[in-house]
């Protein structure tokens, strides 16, 4: 455990060395420009310690975002708008139910591309469009489309998920559902297994590994898409939403504490994605 | 157990490699005929970008009932090939095939055969008793006797205590084993196996061997074994077919009556074993030049 601790913990130091330094180089001119307008001494000391400790600095210190993010998740209730857990579960919400949406579809097109060749020739062209167009531009249109026929909150955010999870899922699955050893389907011919047996004994168990790898890509940017989603509703709560409020009135403290918020949020559901793999995949071998 | 004595059957179809016996009477014939599989002027041509290859040319081959009949030549014989066209793996491009009196594809329906392929091919993510499963859930066979019967068969190939470890923790002579153990479950008269020991050690070759040559005499199951070790052949088999290539055909059918029924690894002295031996060798000779 020591052996890979000691990597980790000199990587973070360094991390932190170059945020504190880019703090105090970047917070600089402003925290010198606050002291000379209130007349007070401007040394090097004085200076540095203003940058350390503005209100709406440039770049935020880490103890800074940690200080707001420990005043959130303990001064309010979990329950409080003023909480970044509640922001954070209404984003999970959202990219949760993006992702399932997007693994559905994401299995469902690469079966039918595997296992019919006129969809693989018009169908993948399209998939790879799909990702082509960036999500900025595309997700105000899906939220005012589907606001328009009454669908608000979530699921407007989970089809923007939607469309960024199964493309990954997609492009794995493809390759996953064709991933069968020739001999392990020469079983199943021998057993005159029928289509959809093969595909539930062999096709689908076969291409798990291939799943799993494309999943973690799909809930760092189930989240990512989440979030893109909550910007162009205005706003009610999520933790795009408090971005959002953050860079209206200037908060990046609280912008930071939404964003380290997020980042821990992807963290979690790759972990459970993990521990999932390691449950049904790890006892198998050396996968 | 008991089961027919194939010496019996020898009679019956004494003459085997171009008897001008017809198919359709081993079609007509009841499901105990005493002949297995049977083949006439079998082709298998694969068409390629610059000229077909013909694997094989006008076979003709009876296995009967009870037999343990080994395939043997040099690589591109058309061995594999010739047992994938009784499994129904291959279509022949000419000929007539017949098992038990149908179609090589109604047979695969009726699932009448086991096969076991050159690699264990077992499925990574099962256990080695849901990969001996494998075959009876797909027939639909109650949980209870899925489980019984694979235990059943694991025991035969000497892997109790195995059930619940998975292909890896195995070694490649076990993973063999559970192959056999897994085509056994099936249940079929008809077993066919492609070089299933080719990429063992010569000692986990010998000791799997005589596993094999046993469980055939216990089972009673009509076997076709593909090999191109000639004292695997030899000292498994009652009938040896030798095969040459370019184009796949045969080129001597050898019975081995004069080794008795039950082998055990000393036959491999014997004077017989070493005279059949010889007989296979010069028939792989004449088929194959050694300088091409």
């Amino acid at each position: 455990m020591t052996r890979r601790a000691l990597p980790v913990t000199v990587m973070t130091l360094l991390l932190l060395a170059a945020w504190y330094i880019g703090a105090a180089w970047l917070n600089w001119p402003q925290a010198a420009e606050t002291l000379a307008r209130a007349n007070r001494p401007a040394g090097f000391a004085d200076v540095l310690a203003q940058a350390y400790a503005m209100k709406r600095p440039i770049l935020p210190t880490p103890d800074q975002v940690v200080v707001e993010l420990w005043n959130s998740l303990t001064g309010y209730a979990p329950t409080s708008p003023r909480n970044l857990l509640f922001h954070a579960w209404v984003t999970a919400e959202a990219a949760l139910t993006g992702l399932a949406m997007g693994l559905a579809l994401g299995i469902l097109l690469a079966a039918g591309i595997v296992y019919t060749r006129t969809l693989e020739a018009s169908l993948l062209p399209w998939v790879i469009a799909s990702q082509t167009i960036p999500i900025l531009a595309i997700a105000p249109m899906i939220v005012v489309i589907l606001g328009n026929i009454g669908l608000t909150g979530l699921l407007p955010k989970a089809v923007i998920c939607m469309y960024l999870c199964f493309f990954p899922i997609t492009v794995g699955m493809v390759k996953g559902l064709r991933s069968a050893d020739p001999l392990w389907v020469d079983l199943m011919r021998t057993y005159s297994a029928s289509g959809l047996r093969a595909f539930w004994s062999l096709r689908l168990p076969a291409s798990m590994p291939f799943l799993f790898a494309s999943l973690k890509v799909s809930v760092a940017i189930s989240v990512v898409g989440a979030i893109v989603g909550e910007l162009p509703t205005g706003g009610q709560a999520g933790l795009g939403a408090r971005l959002l409020s953050g860079s209206y009135y200037g908060q990046t403290v609280q912008i930071w504490a939404a964003l380290i918020m997020a980042s821990l949020l992807s963290v979690a559901v790759i972990a459970v994605v993990r521990g999932l793999e390691l449950v049904l995949l790890g006892r198998a071998g050396a996968r | 157990m008991t089961f027919p004595n194939p010496l019996d059957f020898w009679e019956a179809s004494a003459s085997r490699q171009g008897s001008d016996r017809a198919v359709s009477s081993a079609k007509s014939s009841s499901a105990k005929s005493p002949v297995v599989v049977e083949a006439r002027k079998l082709s298998l041509v694969y068409p390629t970008a610059d000229k077909p290859v013909t694997a094989l040319s006008e076979v003709d081959l009876t296995i009967a009932r009870g037999d343990f009949v080994s395939l043997i030549g040099p690589s591109g014989c058309g061995k594999t090939t010739l047992l994938r066209v009784i499994a129904d793996l291959e279509r022949p491009t000419a000929g007539q095939i017949a098992i038990e009196g149908m179609t090589p594809e109604q047979a695969r329906l009726k699932r009448l055969y086991g096969y076991v392929f050159q690699a264990p091919a077992l499925y990574p993510w099962r256990t080695v008793e849901r990969n001996v499963m494998l075959p009876l859930e797909i027939m639909g066979i109650a949980r209870a006797e899925r489980q019984a019967r694979a235990r059943e068969q694991l025991e035969r190939v000497g892997l109790s205590g195995f059930e619940r470890k998975f292909p890896w923790q195995l070694s490649g002579g076990m993973q063999q084993r559970v192959s056999i153990a897994r085509a056994l479950a099936l249940q079929p008269d008809l077993l066919l196996m492609d070089e299933p020991f080719g990429a063992l050690d010569e000692i986990t070759r010998d000791h799997l061997n005589l596993h094999l040559t046993q469980l055939w005499r216990a089972t009673g199951k009509t076997c076709v074994f593909v090999t191109h070790s000639i004292a695997e052949a030899v000292f498994l088999s009652t009938r040896i077919v030798v095969m040459s290539p370019r184009p796949g055909r045969i080129l001597d059918v050898i019975d081995c009556n004069s080794l008795p029924r039950e082998r055990t690894l000393d036959i491999r002295e014997s004077p017989e074993f070493a005279a059949i031996a010889h007989r296979v060798r010069e028939g792989l000779k004449e088929g194959h030049s050694y300088d091409d």
